[in-house]
């Protein structure tokens, strides 16, 4: 599983331009990509588009999780078999999808479009996760504080949130590490102004590759650790 | 029965978002999707109300139904490969003590959340002609002229099972992490050997999670186009690789909706072909 990212590491430490030849360790790539003014808005614009996604998705997917979770809504079942198409179906299809659907309302392509195109793939985990939890939480703990007065809101944010805030929690951790990741979708829905780091990483790996996109990928890499570390750990609080 | 009336209603108000959301931004461009595919193509861009059985008469050209069945040969071996590597393993992390396993987890779960560009970046420098893995072999005398695999099918294959095999491992471990081992050592008292034990009690038992494993990986795999993009070269071409160059590159966006379509019905019978065979609509291990 690691030899791969190991190679790539290694070699942004290499001072030579071509990846086939060692010729010493260097981190003058690393020094090449921090002045790379592009390459720092693409990195803004990914974490923008991450936050921005998972947050949306973590509201939506949490209050139709509770919501559905309270009474037998009509249409539930449906609805959230459509929700969950975007994790099922392959990611091509909602990048084609996506673009013939904005270029029909009119939306200019750029963060708005991504942002809705990424959130509607992050609010499957969340609507799930919570929903698993929601199922496996005891009911008579909210009904004794409705009973004792508490109003229905009061009893969503004292007993209900505090019990599923870790499921939204990971569920953001996951959503957060599959949009920082997407390249597919985006490509669809991207304007010409809105570069993400996954997509500029994709046309340097087309376009002849530098040392510099191995410097990139460690950093990236280095990133998405420390993410699931800390994502695992908010994950054994809850279990 | 005036509250029961309130708290249905503030239930669903809480849903709406959610109901809103999917309704507009994801039912929504599906049902255009299939509009789409029954129009006749624009003069250079999108389409124009003309309905047509065109689109889907084109799938049936030599060059598509190729990728089609490449796809799907792909989508096969990738498959075969996740099940023969994932199963094993998914079956053994379920086997270590709790501390081992969740170390296990951790070290699962790091490159699956790493960028799959980036992994795949890796397995080019691996693969390239006089790459690492050609000058290794050379190095050991294994091969004599450099192996070249960079381009080529099986170096597709290798990206397609390295970055789906995680889902396959999910699924078995958490469908044999379930498992009642007792159930196991009864067998095993009865006088069945572990050959007969593992077929008659664990594989019947583990199925749904190789199920959902083999339904994980199979549908990605039709779809991830940008692996046999890097992997592959332009030699490689899947169903995805289509849908893209006719939406990007030709503008032919009727064609890409009607092979988007039957790749959405293709899908569907997959996940169809799960619910009967598990008898459960959740899928093992989606989400860990």
């Amino acid at each position: 599983m690691y030899l791969p990212i190991i190679v790539v590491v290694v070699y942004s430490f290499n001072e030579s331009k071509l990846s086939s030849v060692w010729a010493g360790f260097s981190l003058k790539w690393y020094d090449e990509l921090f002045r790379d003014k592009s390459m720092l808005s693409a990195l803004g614009n990914s974490v923008l588009l991450a936050l921005l996604s998972s947050g949306a998705a973590a509201v939506i997917g949490t209050l139709g999780a509770v919501g559905m979770s309270r009474a037998k809504l009509r249409g539930a079942k449906t609805i959230e078999l459509i929700a969950t198409v975007p994790i099922m179906a392959p990611e091509i299809i909602l990048g084609m999808v996506f673009l013939a659907f904005f270029s029909l309302i009119g939306l200019p392509f750029g963060m708005l479009t991504l942002v809705i195109a990424h959130t509607s793939f992050c609010v499957p985990y969340i609507l799930l996760l919570v929903k698993a939890r929601l199922a496996g939480m005891d009911k008579s703990v909210s009904e004794a504080a409705l009973d004792l007065g508490a109003s229905e809101l009061q009893a969503f944010f004292t007993i209900t949130l505090p019990q599923i805030a870790p499921a939204i929690a990971s569920g953001m951790f996951l959503a957060i590490a599959m949009s920082f990741d997407d390249v597919i979708i985006s490509v669809f829905v991207t304007g010409v102004n809105t570069n993400t780091l996954p997509l500029k990483i994709y046309t340097q790996i087309k376009t002849g590759v530098t040392p510099k996109t191995n410097a990139l990928c460690a950093i990236v890499f280095a990133c998405s650790a420390i993410l699931a570390a800390v994502s695992s750990r908010v994950g054994k609080k809850s279990a | 029965m005036k509250t029961w009336r309130f708290r249905k209603a503030a239930a669903f108000l809480t849903a709406l978002p959610l109901y809103v959301f999917t309704i507009a931004f994801v039912a929504g461009p599906l049902v255009l999707m299939v509009a789409i595919s029954f129009l006749s193509r624009g003069e250079s861009w999108g389409y124009v109300l003309e309905p047509t059985l065109r689109n889907y008469k084109g799938i049936f050209e030599p060059a598509y139904t190729a990728a089609f069945a490449q796809s799907i040969k792909l989508a096969l071996v990738s498959t075969v490969a996740s099940v023969l590597v994932g199963y094993p393993f998914g079956y053994f992390m379920a086997r270590l003590s709790p501390e081992w396993r969740s170390r296990c987890m951790v070290l699962l779960i790091i490159p699956f959340w790493t960028s799959s560009l980036m992994r795949l970046y890796g397995w080019m420098t691996i693969f390239r002609a006089n790459g690492v893995l050609d000058s290794a072999l050379m190095a050991i005398g294994v091969i004599k002229e450099p192996l070249k695999l960079l381009y080529s099918f099986p170096a597709v294959a290798v990206g397609m099972v390295y970055t789906l095999v995680p889902f396959m491992i999910y699924s078995v471990f958490s469908s044999a992490e379930k498992l009642d081992w007792s159930l196991v050592e009864a067998a095993r008292d009865l006088g069945a050997s572990p050959a007969q034990a593992f077929l008659t009690v664990i594989l019947p038992l583990t199925m749904p999670g190789l199920y959902s494993g083999i339904v994980l990986t199979f549908i990605p795999s039709m779809g991830l186009y940008f692996i046999a993009d890097l992997l592959g070269g332009s030699k490689i071409a899947l169903v995805g690789n289509i849908i893209q160059e006719q939406m990007m590159r030709v503008h032919n966006m009727p064609l890409a909706a009607a092979f988007s379509v039957v790749l959405m019905g293709l899908t569907s019978l997959c996940l169809l072909a799960y619910r009967k065979l598990a008898k459960t609509g959740e899928l093992e291990g989606l989400i860990q």
